[in-house]
This record gives structure tokens, sequence and C-alpha cells, in this order.
């Protein structure tokens, strides 16, 4: 688009702000429980002032209630809204967007205040109008404009429900990754980083791998060291073997990861530098305790554990 | 009635954590929840139509995350509990397969109308942030 193509779409873009999507509808069925029951359940939502009419006539409202996050669903047009929606000023702007290649949608805001509750046998009215549209941003997704709609939703008595503010990004796709087009792609569980195994500390994951957190060990000097590396420090000498710790430490110091989360770790995620009863350090996690509770001295106690589906690890939780 | 608590406006301090909630997300879950908000658009019950959009399935609707997200607010506070308003702003998308951590914490308190912050988030176990937001409670004053 040229600045002069741009400044001309968006002339007609903008000139449907303040335009009505709907007057005040009414929804095709009153509130009622057979859609609040389906709604609970699929929501899996057990609270009793939507569904539980025994206890609803004894609460303080006396009887049962509509989620409130139902709001908006009494007005929905439901199975035939694809084929059979009628104009409006919303289906024609989302017109103009395609029309023009902003033809990504992402609903990114939705707002909801409700002034009052409604019941079974209330009638929701909504009316909506266009209530603002951006200027164009450059998002992650790609160039486009977010517009916002704003619903006013009523009752049969003309007393105001709710409100909705409802904020969607019309954008020009990017390439999509590649995604659609393995047929079957399977969603993969992300696992932690594997440990690199080499040729001097192979030997010492493949431990961990049957359970058994090991210590190197001089088979000159008798010094142990950790981790694992060809020469010993003290003596030079390159000959080893190694001795299994009894895994009972003391944290010498730790921190606590946030951010970023990498897929695949568990939050909260604390670190730790441990010093283990044979004398060396090993770094690891502590686990089973809050992070604030883990302190400098603390004792621990560790066991392999299977962190995940592909790594086993060494975990330390309070002694 | 003494099945179902519903906490106090004294009950609550700021920096309360709400207990945390792990919902899997099922195909059931995705197209019943799309189903039962009227949200018939093919992307949430037609894999097909989502492969086409670019993910590698069908994935929850917004008025599911918004129904998840008041669930988790009145699971905790119990049903006296009046819902005031839930802000919400969407992230990754839910897809089936996923686990979604949803936390909470209560961030703003007013005495004037016993009225409860919670800020609260879900992050499913693949893609992150799923949603975040806040729900405001309207909680009794006194038993």
């Amino acid at each position: 688009m040229t600045p002069e193509e741009q400044k001309a779409f968006e002339d007609k873009i903008y000139a449907f702000k303040g335009r009505k999507v709907c007057e005040a509808t009414p929804a095709k069925d009153p509130v009622n429980a057979t859609m609040i029951r389906h709604w609970a359940e699929a929501m899996g939502d057990t609270n009793p002032a939507y569904t539980n009419t025994e206890w609803a006539e004894k609460s303080a409202r006396g009887k049962t209630i509509a989620p409130p996050a139902m709001l908006y669903v009494w007005n929905q047009q439901g199975i035939t809204a694809a084929s059979e929606r009628a104009s409006n000023a919303q289906s024609e702007l989302v017109q103009l967007f395609n029309d023009y290649g902003f033809t990504g949608v992402l609903g990114t805001n939705v707002k909801q205040e409700y002034f009052k509750e409604a019941a079974p046998g209330d009638q929701v009215f909504m009316e909506m109008v266009i209530d603002n549209i951006s200027e164009r941003k450059n998002t992650a997704r790609g160039a486009g404009y977010f517009h916002e709609t704003v619903a006013t939703f009523s009752n049969q008595s003309g007393e105001k429900l709710g409100t909705q503010s409802f904020r969607v990004l019309k954008f020009i796709p990017q390439d999509q990754p590649a995604a659609a087009a393995a047929d079957d792609a399977r969603l993969e569980v992300p696992t932690r980083i594997p440990s690199p195994r080499g040729h001097d500390n192979g030997w010492w994951w493949e431990a961990v791998d049957k359970g058994k957190v090991m210590i190197q060990r001089c088979s000159n000097c008798q010094t142990l060291r950790h981790p694992p590396r060809p020469m010993c420090g003290e003596c030079q000498s390159m000959e080893w073997d190694s001795v299994e710790s009894k895994l009972d430490g003391e944290v010498l110091s730790h921190t606590e990861l946030h951010h970023p989360k990498i897929p695949g770790y568990q939050y909260p995620l604390v670190c730790a530098v441990i010093k283990l009863g044979e004398g060396t350090n090993i770094v690891s996690n502590v686990v089973g305790c809050e992070p604030s509770d883990v302190h400098i001295g603390m004792r621990v106690k560790g066991k392999v554990e299977q962190v995940d589906e592909k790594n086993m690890l060494p975990q330390f939780y309070p002694a | 009635m003494s099945d179902y608590k519903t906490l106090r406006f004294a009950d609550v301090n700021l920096g309360d954590k709400l207990p945390a909630l792990e919902i899997p997300i099922t195909a059931a879950l995705v197209v019943g929840g799309a189903l039962a908000t009227r949200d018939y658009e093919p992307v949430h019950h037609d894999k097909s139509a989502a492969q086409a959009a670019g993910l590698p399935d069908v994935f929850m609707n917004i008025l599911t995350s918004q129904g998840l997200m008041t669930r988790f607010a009145t699971d905790w506070s119990g049903p006296e509990a009046v819902v005031k308003s839930l802000d919400i702003k969407l992230g990754a998308p839910n897809l089936p397969g996923m686990v979604m951590t949803v936390t909470g914490e209560v961030t703003a308190l007013d005495k004037s109308n016993g009225v409860v912050d919670v800020a609260v988030q879900g992050e499913n176990n693949i893609w992150g942030m799923h949603m975040q937001g806040t729900v405001q409670l309207a909680l009794p004053e006194a038993g």
C-alpha cells in the first residue's frame, strides 16, 4: 500500500467508528436452566448458585442465577451464524478488512462488567456499537488494526445487566509455521534441555539414568572431584574410579528462576549449589518446599527421579 | 448450606494466593465449551478448519476461557460472591493435549464496597500464557 492508498483505506475503516452493529435485540431464548447446566458441565463449574435449586432457594439470592460469563452467550446466533448471518456494520467492516488483505483475526481482550445478575426467565437484550479502531500497528502476528465493539446488555424491564468491550486484531497474516502442513501434527510435550553427554561425562549421566549419582575419585591420591573431568587437579593423574553418593547435602547457595520460563521446566524452579556429605558440590534443584523456605545451610536429601518423559535427574528435598 | 462456604471480605488479605487449578485441555472441553457458549466458528470444532488457520488442532474459544477464569475465582470465593467484572487478555491458544495451570492472587481490596480484585493467569505447558486478567468479586461483609 502506498501512503495515499493507506490513507484512503483508513478513511473507509474509520468511518465505521460509532456505527451501530445492532439495536437492542432480544436473545432467541430467555435465560434458562438447561443452557446453564450445559454450560456448567462443559466448564466443570460446580457453583451451586448456577445449578443447585435447593441450595439457591435458601441462599441470599433466593434463586439460581446465570453464570455472569454467559452474558454474551444468550444472544449468540448459534449454528446458523456462518451461513445466515445478516449483514451489519461489523460484518461490513470485517469484509472491508478482508478485501484489503487483513484476513487474519485474533480476539485479544474482553472486558465484561456486570451490574445485575440474570436469572432463569430473564430476557437478555443486546445492543452493540463499533467503538474504536486503532491506528495501524505492527504486531508479532503481522501489520493490522485493533477494533473494539462495545455491547450493552439489559433485561425485559430495561435494567442494565452489564457491558462488554471486545478487542479484535485484524491483520495481514505472515507465513504460517509448518504446523498446518502436517496432516496429523501431534503436540509434542516439551521436556527439559537434555544434558550434553561427551567422552568425559557420558558415564556419569548413564549412572543417573540408573538412579545413581556418582562422584569421580582419583585412583592415585583418592581425591574426589565433580563435575567429571579427565585429570585430577591435585596430582594430575588420569586414572580414576568412582563412588556412589549417599545424597546427603547442605545448600551452599541458591536462586529462583522466574523469567523467561523455559518450556519443559516445572515452576517454581529453585537451583542450588549443594555440598554433598562426601565433600564435593553439585548443582541441582531443591523441590518439595516453598522457594521461600530454601536457605543457606539447609539440610537436604537427594534422590534420582524421572523429571519428564525423557530425563532422569537428581532432585533434592528438605531433609 | 454448610457444604458451600463463601469467604467474607474480612477473611481476605492482599497477596493471598488462590489454590492452583490444573485443567487438562481435552477435545471434549474445547468442542463442548464452544458449543455450550453457542460458538460454532469452525476452528473450535473442526480440525481441518483449525489446520487451515495454521494450528495443529481445534483450539479453545474465548467464551470458554472466560468461563474457566470466573470458575477459578468462584471456586475459591464460594457461591455467594458476586462477580462484578472480568477483564481478560488472550495469549497462546489452548489445544487438546495441553494442560493449563491457573493461578491467582488478591491484588486489591476495596472496603467501601467489599470488592476484591483477583489477578488470574492461565499458562499451558506447551505454549505458555493462554490468558491473564482480573476478576472482581463482591464478598459478603460478615457471617
